[in-house]
């Protein structure tokens, strides 16, 4: 990129982690992760199978606390309140509805179009059949959906095609206005031409929302970040502005994985 | 062809040959394990049908017992089946739904969940005359409920409550975990997760579960003999509905009652052959009961199934 870049201490800063450690069970998946994550941009987790690029993502809306013996070390405070995401006194239910996540396989529920952006909102006890149109509508049309679906919203989802699918579950995401969009690994189930249309969805939405995407796919995280945070084993190994890490890697390890030579 | 087949490709002919022989055995193997079944279920189907036949008139749908064959009906027996399997119905779905509802969705792991899981598998293989005994030692005399459509109730209720939390929580199982984790996702707690998700996605498969565990209780007689229903009955239990206020009653619940098996059983017991053409004539309405229900179970299957894919 030609113009400078801004230093990283001006930015604003949506979260961070810190010292953050992660267990499941007995075996210890991340290590003393310090991270900032910086509001309105879209940072991507890159690493090779294994490196925990997942599991950290699935810590920031307590996903982990779904399933028994999982444990959190450390802190990933959420600016600008500054309240500790994984504080035991902070409900996961209170984390979730601020944070929204889209996962690796379009997950639709076996509901309507309609139903399944509205789900969101059902849940935080909207019911007002105005209101929720009108957000369905807006989520749609951020997501780059509605003009395929407006004339069959009560169609079932799963009549869709797993590209659209996709854009269906971030409308989804979207519509309850979270402050992090959390993607993992979005386009792994996609073709190319449904991948290409959710990695310009991506770069759209950063103007409305912060994200965090775990991909395995280098080219794509060059296309869609503006950070990248390389992971191996558990540890960060290198974060910083996309470019910098993709062309002059400070890490020779970064490098071997960004070039091929390993992973 | 630009090469000619390698030398040694009649010898890979003659293993795929032998290979598919063994395919070919197996499906005749197969086509005659399932048409033994079929044809002994026919066979004794056709068979009823055709002793009891000639009873098979409305009048038998509509006559109390007798002690002329020729005027003996089923009406007894059908009402009280039917009343019992409403019983039955009322106490095993809500029962078993939450049970299996609990143990996947809310149980922790451990060693306490486990013996509750044994012991759920292991009362699936409880003889039903076991849970006659336990009927008649708890419900007649400990409770005082009589030896009632309620008793039998609850106690086939006990004896099929195993196969419905078995087959609810096979249904649970079956719901992907990523479906479950988008509504988690969305900050849906536990409670809205399995009344807005799993409880619909998985409705199909309970109501089978249902369906065929009542196509088993229909036909069980020890544990109703045990808690000693009447072989011989002349009336009807108490309309549920009345003309007064509040028009329901719920007075039948105590009224002694017959089933159709201890209707059958009774007939074959006697001497003069035609109440043997009775019994085959109720055998065979019996068993279209159970071919109803369980048709029943495959179309409400494939209604539900029809609106869910992941």
């Amino acid at each position: 990129m030609a113009e400078p870049k801004p230093a990283l201490d001006t930015l604003p800063l949506k979260a961070r982690a810190s010292a953050l450690d992660f267990y499941y069970g007995d075996f210890q998946a991340l290590k003393k992760i310090d991270m900032p994550i910086y509001e309105k941009r879209v940072t991507a987790l890159i690493g090779p199978s294994g490196c925990g690029k997942s599991t950290f993502l699935r810590c920031f809306n307590r996903m982990h606390d779904l399933y028994p013996g999982n444990r959190y070390v450390g802190e990933i405070s959420l600016h600008p309140d500054n309240v500790n995401l994984l504080d035991k006194s902070v409900d996961p239910i209170e984390v979730r509805m601020r944070l929204s996540m889209v996962f690796q396989k379009p997950n639709p529920f076996p509901k309507t179009i309609f139903e399944n952006v509205a789900y969101g909102l059902r849940v935080r006890g909207v019911n007002r059949r105005a209101v929720l149109e009108e957000k369905v509508e807006e989520a749609l049309r951020a997501a780059a959906l509605w003009n395929e679906v407006k004339d069959r919203l009560q169609d079932m989802a799963f009549n869709l095609s797993g590209g659209q699918q996709q854009r269906l579950c971030i409308a989804r995401a979207l519509a309850t206005e979270p402050e992090i969009l959390l993607f993992d690994e979005p386009t792994s189930a996609l073709d190319p031409i449904a991948t290409a249309s959710i990695e310009e969805l991506i770069t759209e939405l950063k103007q409305r929302v912060t994200i965090l995407i775990v991909t395995h796919n280098m080219q794509q995280a060059a296309r869609v970040s503006d950070f990248t945070a390389y992971m191996y084993i558990g540890e960060l190994v290198e974060f910083g502005w996309t470019d910098d890490i993709f062309i002059k890697p400070k890490n020779p390890q970064t490098e071997a994985y960004i070039t091929g030579r390993f992973g | 062809m630009a090469r000619m087949a390698r030398k040694d490709i009649g010898e890979i002919r003659g293993i795929i040959a032998r290979a598919k022989r063994l395919d070919v055995i197996f499906g005749v193997v197969g086509v005659l394990a399932l048409g033994l079944g079929l044809l002994t279920f026919a066979t004794l189907f056709v068979d009823m049908a055709l002793d009891g036949y000639s009873r098979l008139t409305p009048d038998f749908f509509t006559e109390f017992p007798s002690r002329h064959a020729e005027r003996a009906g089923i009406l007894s027996a059908w009402v009280g089946t039917t009343l019992v399997m409403l019983v039955t119905a009322c106490v095993a779905v809500p029962l078993s739904v939450a049970a299996g509802i609990y143990l996947e969705e809310y149980a922790p792991r451990n060693w306490i969940t486990d013996i509750i899981e044994i012991n759920i598998a292991n009362l699936a293989g409880v003889p039903s005359i076991i849970y006659g005994l336990l009927a008649l030692g708890l419900f007649v005399y400990e409770f005082n409920l009589g030896q009632s459509i309620l008793t039998a109730g609850l106690t086939l209720a006990l004896l099929i409550l195993p196969v419905v939390i078995v087959a609810t929580r096979e249904a649970i199982r079956s719901i992907p975990s990523h479906i479950r984790e988008g509504a988690y996702a969305l900050g849906a707690t536990k409670w809205q997760v399995v009344q807005h998700h799993i409880l619909p996605y998985s409705m199909g498969g309970i109501m089978t579960g249902v369906i065929i565990g009542m196509a088993r209780a229909i036909g069980e007689t020890a544990p109703i003999i045990t808690i000693g229903a009447l072989t011989f009955i002349a009336f009807l239990p108490a309309s549920p509905v009345t003309g007064t206020f509040p028009f329901l009653s719920f007075e039948w619940l105590q009224s002694p009652f017959t089933v159709m098996p201890i209707q059958i059983f009774n007939w074959t017991s006697r001497p003069d052959p035609n109440f043997h053409a009775n019994a085959a004539a109720a055998g065979f309405v019996l068993v279209l009961m159970t071919l109803i229900m369980n048709g029943l179970a495959i179309w409400l299957r494939y209604r539900i199934r029809r609106n869910i894919k992941w």
